[in-house]
């Protein structure tokens, strides 16, 4: 089943399954390395629960939670 | 340790220009990857720090021995994640690499920066790189930081796979240094990467454009290097033309062609070229790099996350590290700021002994030794800032303070990392406004910049303390007062000047937070970037680093600010002294100043007025002279003229004087006051200068100074542009003197409304 990034937990994980957002902001976040059929997990949210901290191909990304909000992953274990 | 230089077999070499001209060696690699270090490390102090003509870009170059009789030139190009820009930064790295920029020729080396703890992602920028067919060195650098994560990168294997040499390196150890310089000094060959497999049209597309680009490039680039200039190309927005003057037109009518199909929109072919790299780049990582601990072992950097970005403590330590740095600045700078004072002041009387007394004199004592002290008095707050920017930048915590931070500053349309430029403008704006430089955003900076005066400096508060001692009665609010033996009665609580300063504070932090709105919706506004902001694993701080970032401030502050600030602090003492008047033609000068004082007259006699001494009359003399002469001067002239502007604020023409004289530096204004009134030498805690304000007069014979009057001026003083210093710096960072004189203007405006609006609304309730 597909969520957006925003709405994952601290802990979960999932695969990447598409970007659904601004084409500028697509292109670099695939050039970071979050393309579909990307791993990715989730670490915590900051201290005032927002951005985002998220580990994926070996190192920690913080993203805001409206640019998350874009991202659809396949969630792991559902 | 022991370093092995992995080589793979060359082929396809291109000769590297020799001669009487240097070579010219790129630093690229990741932001984060050390590149910086690196630098230090093969330059050491000989750096040179400028600007990219047109952009507001630093262009940092160096020189570097290879050996004794053998130097290059190094130029340090901005970190980026992709040679498809997406900042003026990036966009620079990628203009110097394609050799499209007219003041940078394109290097004849490049050394690529790796983070081996990170390789994968960092193999973007140094795949497209290795493309371009300059020939190139991988500096494989974090291996320390790698081997803490439990990974190890077979530097041979990695080599083979890109077809390029690679050096290993803990660059802020220094290791691999001397091992990177030797292969700097043998032939370096044109990279053997395997070009990157494209879906058919863009293949199509790459192929077509390389062959048109193979002719210009012939002699400067391999075949190969055509390929991935071509790719680079399509993948980018640069215009035709620019392409046309660099390549020819063939080859920019061939782009031209190819920008009409849609399919071969930059965008797209962006995204295919980032899913392709990527395909590519994942087994050979898998080839690479080695895991010894399992995935589950927490490294050091997540074990001090859980602490530093937790929802509580994270906060608690981040303002605890907040204040660290805020009273470092604030309070241990004006210790080194006394001595400059005091050492300017030794310089002064020293030189009005040996000169005789007359115009250079003044010039000299007045003019340039105050205004090179004027400058110099900032260099210890500078120094403090950066040292400790330097130093949270390099232990990899002011990404975690950008990151906790982001809300908050986000709710203005401002990212995450201006809020440490904005905090350090509490104590000075100018160490801020210079450290706006980590921001990437040109919008983002521009309104950081444009707001930060508004944090209410340190400057601004004799003149606060000097107002509320005058004209703010010492009401205790809330609290509680109790005896203490030795100390007496001692009263904890709130008080009424606390409550004023604070206010005055936040109304400052408002004002900015509201401009900063503005600022993003009209002339900063554009797409918000987004944050993507990377959290690097933490790292021992290199000293050398934070030094050398310590002194390259510094040292830029004092000949670029420094020069401007000395000029302008020149013409204002001119214009504070000039027109002299003529000392010896003026005969009315009243030698009894009311505010001598009474004594009780002897027995049952009413009180007399103290006769002053000789000595009192004489200084009360020179000070009336001293009075009459700023007066006279052009600035008193213009405060005259001023003063029917300044009158719906409840200010005279005395205040407008002490304006015109604060414009050098907040501060000035209570000496400026003090020769206004006749006080001589005065500070905030001068008390013939209050007594003197509260006795001035209108000409109908209402007091100027009232409680309303001294609120108004404060208000004015929270949001006015009143400091040459932060002018000249302001000029410096964005390249142009339109900025600082549209920040002069809108602060300014902005504050004679706020003036305005206190001194008529609080005479409305009848408070005047």
């Amino acid at each position: 089943m597909s969520r957006t990034l925003d709405s994952l937990q601290p802990g979960d994980s999932g695969v990447v399954k598409a970007l659904d957002c601004d084409p500028e902001a697509a292109h670099r976040l695939m050039e970071m390395g979050l393309l579909p059929g990307t791993p990715i997990k989730v670490v915590r949210y900051a201290p005032l629960g927002d951005p985002i901290e998220i580990m994926m191909r070996g190192y920690h990304l913080s993203l805001r939670k409206a640019e998350a909000a874009g991202i659809l992953i396949e969630a792991a274990g559902e | 340790m022991a370093v092995e230089l992995q080589t793979p077999p060359s082929s396809g070499v291109v000769p590297i220009p020799t001669g009487k001209s240097l070579r010219r060696v790129a630093l690229a690699g990741n932001p984060n990857a050390g590149k910086t270090t690196l630098f230090n490390a093969l330059t050491g102090m000989r750096q040179k720090v400028g600007n990219y003509p047109g952009v507001t870009v630093e262009k940092k170059e160096g020189r570097c021995t290879l050996t004794p009789g053998e130097e290059v030139l190094l130029l340090d190009l901005p970190g980026t994640y992709s040679l498809s820009p997406k900042s003026p930064d990036e966009e620079v790295a990628r203009d110097v690499l394609l050799g499209l920029r007219e003041d940078t020729p394109p290097p004849d080396a490049v050394v690529i920066v790796l983070d081996a703890s990170n390789l994968e992602r960092n193999l973007y920028l140094a795949t497209q790189i290795l493309e371009l067919g300059i020939p190139s060195i991988i500096a494989l650098n974090m291996n320390d930081v790698a081997e803490n994560s439990g990974k190890s990168v077979d530097a041979h294997e990695l080599s083979l796979a890109l077809g390029a040499p690679v050096v290993p390196l803990i660059a802020v150890k220094g290791e691999g240094v001397p091992q990177l310089k030797a292969r700097l000094l043998a032939q370096l060959d044109t990279p053997q990467l395997p070009a990157l497999e494209l879906p058919e049209t863009l293949e199509h597309a790459r192929s077509t454009l390389a062959d048109a680009l193979s002719t210009p490039l012939s002699g400067k680039r391999s075949l190969e290097g055509a390929r991935g200039v071509a790719l680079r190309l399509l993948a980018s927005e640069v215009q035709a033309r620019t392409v046309g003057e660099i390549y020819g037109s063939n080859a920019a009518g061939t782009l031209a062609e190819m920008r009409a199909d849609k399919h071969l929109a930059p965008l797209a072919v962006g995204a295919s070229e980032a899913a392709a790299r990527y395909a590519m780049l994942n087994p050979l990582v898998e080839r690479v790099v080695q895991h010894h601990a399992g995935e589950a072992s927490k490294s050091f950097t997540d074990r001090a996350d859980a602490i530093l970005t937790h929802k509580f403590w994270g906060l608690v330590i981040f303002g605890l590290i907040t204040l660290l740095v805020f009273q470092a600045i604030f309070s241990w700078a004006s210790y080194p700021m006394e001595f400059v004072n005091q050492a300017i002041a030794l310089l002064g009387d020293g030189t009005r002994k040996v000169l005789p007394d007359g115009s250079l004199e003044d010039l000299l004592v007045d003019g340039v030794i105050a205004g090179v002290g004027s400058v110099i008095i900032f260099l210890p707050q500078i120094l403090i800032l950066f040292f400790f920017i330097g130093l949270l930048e390099d232990t990899g915590y002011m990404a975690r303070a950008a990151f906790i931070m982001d809300r908050l500053m986000g709710k203005v349309g401002l990212h995450g990392r201006a809020f440490i430029p904005l905090m350090s403008s509490f104590a000075c704006a100018i160490p801020g406004i210079m450290a706006t430089r980590t921001i990437s955003s040109r919008n983002d900076r521009m309104t950081t910049i444009m707001i930060a005066p508004l944090m209410a400096c340190s400057a601004r508060l004799p003149v606060y303390y000097l107002m509320i001692a005058a004209f703010i009665p010492n009401l205790r609010l809330w609290g509680f007062s109790f005896n203490l033996p030795v100390f007496g009665e001692r009263y904890l609580g709130l008080t009424l000047p606390t409550v004023v300063i604070f206010s005055l504070y936040a109304l400052g932090i408002i004002v900015a937070m509201a401009m900063a709105w503005v600022f993003k919706k009209t002339l900063f506004s554009g797409p918000q970037p987004a944050l993507m902001l990377e959290l690097p694993p933490y790292k021992i701080p290199g000293w050398r680093n934070v030094l050398v970032t310590m002194w390259d401030r510094g040292s830029q502050f004092l000949k670029r600010a420094g020069t401007v600030i000395l000029a302008i602090s020149i013409v204002l003492w001119f214009m504070l002294s000039y027109p002299k008047i003529d000392r010896a033609a003026v005969e009315n000068v009243p030698t009894i100043s009311p505010a001598s004082g009474i004594r009780p007259g002897p027995g049952n006699a009413p009180p007399v007025l103290n006769e002053p001494s000789a000595e009192e009359a004489e200084t009360d003399r020179e000070n009336r002279l001293a009075a009459m002469q700023q007066e006279n001067s052009f600035a008193g002239r213009i405060g005259h003229v001023l003063e029917p502007a300044i009158a719906p604020l409840g200010f005279n023409w005395k205040i407008g004087v002490g304006l015109i004289g604060a414009m050098a530096a907040r501060e000035v204004f209570v000496a400026t006051m003090g020769t206004v009134y006749a006080v001589g030498d005065a500070d905030e805690t001068s008390q013939s200068l209050k007594d003197q304000m509260k006795n001035d007069r209108w000409p109908d014979g209402t007091p100027v100074w009232t409680t309303l009057t001294a609120i108004s001026l404060m208000v004015y003083f929270v949001i006015a542009m009143q400091c040459i210093s932060t002018l000249a710096v302001v000029k410096r960072e964005t390249n142009s003197w339109k900025w600082p004189l549209f920040m002069q203007v809108y602060l300014t405006a902005l504050a004679w409304v706020a003036a305005f609006l206190v001194f008529q609304g609080g005479k409305l309730f009848g408070w005047g």
